[in-house]
């Protein structure tokens, strides 16, 4: 197997998802490689979450999805974080079963245990879920995926509801997944942080994937002649 | 209003001299429609996540079934099981005709749709938040509306004390299956429909007050048991 | 975190069948030796059971359980096989019930009255000894009469009664009717009821009469009639249609019923020092 196949995580070829009676995504060509970390990027209701989903295998497509050889451990972290009505450390044990798996019976509560220390919740493991602010229940989500050892994780605007701060957080977080040899890919309308943390980036707008290219190259002084357009005119983003 | 009065202060009189036909009238309803409502539990709640989550055709068709099923009157379930359970029926050979098992099985019948419906309804909601995560994290449908159910338990709650309501309220169906027999299969609700065929009225309605009481007094116990586990972790209870 | 809640609901499980069994077998479990009853209403809450059965037990060890219903009820369960023995007041739908291979036989036990009971200035002139004159003044006035329409023994017996009154039988189906005939479909106790706040007229029977405690202004105005008098019988539900039915001991109760010890308990039962019941078993 070619080295560029070993690498490839992902590969979506002319997919294309309708909801209902809406195209969310049209012709979307697309591949994930390993240790990448990609921001995707556009307006609400271009498609970025659909696109997400549609790696994370929760949804169909017409056109093709592949998934590298073997598959690639996967997790998920949505925008407002779904938690049981139970204690931190219940759902995250929960979750480790419902994982099993990969992850045996008998490392669970130590991994539970870990995961919580990496992201500084261990003195809420008792707390009900509910009661965590915004932020600490996001970091709850990274933690909950991080137990898995996941080699893909997507994120789907983890930042957006959260304080400067704890969007630090979560940021400091990703970044140290990202050193650790994890895949990422997060969608964005905080084009400061794509510029931040991502390696790539890709525009999305009205379910069609319109550019897609390295962060330096999207952002840079010789940037891309469409992207320099892009980011002059079309956006009404802040820059940070 | 006179006759509420009355009636009110024969109910305390009833309940502070503890007659034991009463008790045992009280305690029988209890066990009849308690040991039903946790069978309708058992099926109606798995049940109800099942079809939150299943897809085939003709599924529309049986939810239009079950919410019609809402409106079942308590009399048709109890003849219907008369005639399954009666000696000339189908399964007359269990001889339970007349017998508590019956008015459980009837009353079971009765509230299964009740929990089933709104346990459905309950998972359906929570679903449509908590359903990606929870396929994302792994779990199947299935289990992800078992897990909702779990999530969602004081509202499981609700609905077991709702479709408890249903079950001791009724009169029709334990009366048909029952037969209502003195000591045997005579409940507070069969048992205030004879009162008030004999013609003594502030004894029936004494009795129905009885009955409320007796109600009032679980739910104060739920209340209670929500109240002290929780309230150590400082949660508002639902 | 599945486990534990599957752990629960096992428990629950096991404590609902704990629950049914206890539920379903306490009364299996207190007599084995039980019959079936069907009866009527009226005779239920004319309070004779708890006087006249507690004997039985005592002289057989047979418990009898009473289903007291209206006498076409009673009826219908017997056909089905689901009493073992039956005790109502109808002797023409008993006599048929035998007659079609439903009931083994019948035998007279006791019989009690009927009475038209209504407002005590009596406005359609009914008061006196005969049923059938009653009737027809009642009909001809403008005042209101009350029927059970409830295929019982007495909805029966009140049918016959206009029969013989010449007077077409008020019929819920029939237009026209000269007088105010309400058939509410119900019980004895809630006949009288509406009688009593209607100040309407009834035929009601004695028993209930004398336990029913919403009189209002209603008094009985015609009793002493032969014909009101009120014919029981006993028949043992036929096993040979039902193999269920426990015939042996239903025979025990019937025979025990119609024996010197049953009719004497049955003459001893009186209502504020009233007999109600009047024994009358062929020898």
């Amino acid at each position: 197997m070619s080295e560029a196949a070993l690498s490839m995580l992902l590969r979506l070829s002319n997919a294309s998802v309708r909801l209902g009676t809406v195209t969310a995504l049209r012709r979307v060509s697309f591949s994930v490689r390993r240790g990448e970390f990609v921001a995707v990027i556009g307006a609400n209701g271009s498609g970025k979450t659909t696109l997400l989903r549609l790696l994370h295998g929760l949804v169909d497509c017409t056109g093709s999805r592949r998934v590298g050889e073997p598959a690639p451990v996967q997790a998920m972290v949505f925008q407002r974080p779904f938690m049981l009505n139970l204690t931190v450390w219940n759902n995250l044990r929960l979750a480790l079963w419902l994982a099993r798996s990969r992850v045996p019976r008998a490392e669970a509560p130590a991994r539970a245990l870990e995961a919580l220390k990496r992201v500084g919740l261990v003195e809420s493991r008792d707390r009900p879920a509910r009661v965590l602010s915004g932020g600490e229940q996001q970091r709850f989500a990274l933690a909950r995926a991080w137990a898995v050892r996941p080699d893909l994780l997507l994120l789907d605007e983890p930042t957006a509801n959260l304080d400067p701060s704890a969007k630090k957080e979560v940021e400091t977080l990703l970044q140290g997944f990202a050193a650790e040899g994890m895949t990422l890919v997060m969608s964005t309308h905080n084009l400061g942080q794509a510029k931040r943390l991502a390696t790539r980036v890709v525009y999305v707008d009205r379910g069609e994937v319109r550019l897609d290219l390295p962060t330096a190259q999207f952002f840079g002084k010789s940037a891309d002649e469409r992207a320099r357009l892009f980011l002059k005119g079309e956006l009404s983003w802040d820059l940070e | 209003m006179n006759e509420f009065a009355q009636s009110a202060r024969s109910a305390l009189d009833l309940i502070v001299h503890a007659d034991g036909v009463l008790v045992r009238t009280v305690s029988l309803s209890l066990a009849v429609s308690g040991t039903a409502c946790l069978f309708a539990a058992g099926l109606g709640l798995f049940g109800g996540a099942w079809l939150a989550v299943a897809r085939f055709p003709g599924l529309r068709a049986v939810l239009l079934l079950l919410n019609t099923l809402l409106a079942l009157p308590s009399v048709v379930v109890g003849l219907a099981v008369y005639l399954l359970l009666s000696r000339s029926g189908p399964l007359g050979s269990w001889g339970i005709l007349f017998t508590p098992t019956a008015m459980v099985i009837a009353q079971t019948i009765l509230v299964l749709p009740v929990v089933a419906a709104l346990a459905r309804q309950v998972v359906a909601d929570g679903l449509r938040d908590g359903g990606d995560p929870l396929q994302s994290l792994g779990a199947g449908p299935l289990l992800a509306a078992l897990l909702m159910l779990l999530h969602e338990r004081w509202a499981v709650v609700t609905i077991l004390l709702t479709a408890f309501g249903r079950a001791i309220a009724e009169v029709g169906a334990v009366m048909i299956v029952g037969g209502n027999i003195e000591g045997v299969t005579r409940v507070m609700t069969t048992a205030i429909a004879l009162e008030t065929s004999k013609g003594d009225l502030p004894l029936a309605l004494a009795l129905g007050l009885v009955l409320l009481a007796v109600v009032a007094l679980l739910n104060v116990a739920i209340f209670a048991v929500q109240r002290s586990r929780f309230a150590s972790v400082l949660v508002e209870a639902r | 975190m599945g486990s534990g809640m599957n752990l629960n609901r096992r428990r629950i499980a096991a404590l609902a069948f704990g629950l049914m069994t206890l539920v379903g077998a306490a009364p299996l479990l207190a007599q084995d030796r039980f019959i079936t009853m069907a009866s009527t209403t009226s005779t239920e809450q004319s309070g004779l059971f708890p006087h006249l059965l507690p004997a039985f037990k005592r002289a057989s060890g047979i418990d009898v359980r009473v289903v007291a219903v209206g006498t076409g009820q009673a009826l219908d369960i017997g056909r089905r096989g689901d009493a073992d023995v039956l005790f109502v007041h109808d002797q023409a739908a008993e006599e048929k019930f035998v007659a079609e291979g439903n009931g083994l036989k019948r035998l007279p036990v006791m019989y009690n009255d009927f009475v038209i009971v209504g407002p005590q200035g009596d406005p359609a002139g009914a008061r006196g000894k005969d049923v059938v004159a009653a009737l027809q003044k009642i009909a001809a006035s403008t005042s209101n009469f009350v029927s059970r329409g409830d295929r019982s023994g007495t909805h029966a017996a009140e049918l016959r009664y206009w029969t013989a009154a010449g007077v077409e039988p008020p019929d819920a189906k029939v237009a026209a009717r000269p007088f105010d005939y309400k058939a509410c479909g119900c019980g004895m106790g809630p006949a009288l009821n509406i009688a009593s706040s209607s100040d309407g007229y009834v035929l009601t029977d004695r028993g209930t009469w004398l336990n029913f405690k919403n009189r209002g202004n209603l008094a009985i105005l015609v009793e002493g009639d032969t014909r009101l008098f009120n014919q029981y019988g006993v028949i043992v539900v036929n096993p040979a249609k039902h193999p269920q039915v426990k015939s042996a001991l239903a025979q025990a109760f019937a025979d025990w019923v119609v024996s010197a010890d049953g009719q004497s308990t049955i003459a001893a039962y009186k209502i504020g020092g009233e007999q109600l019941f009047f024994p009358n078993a062929k020898p």
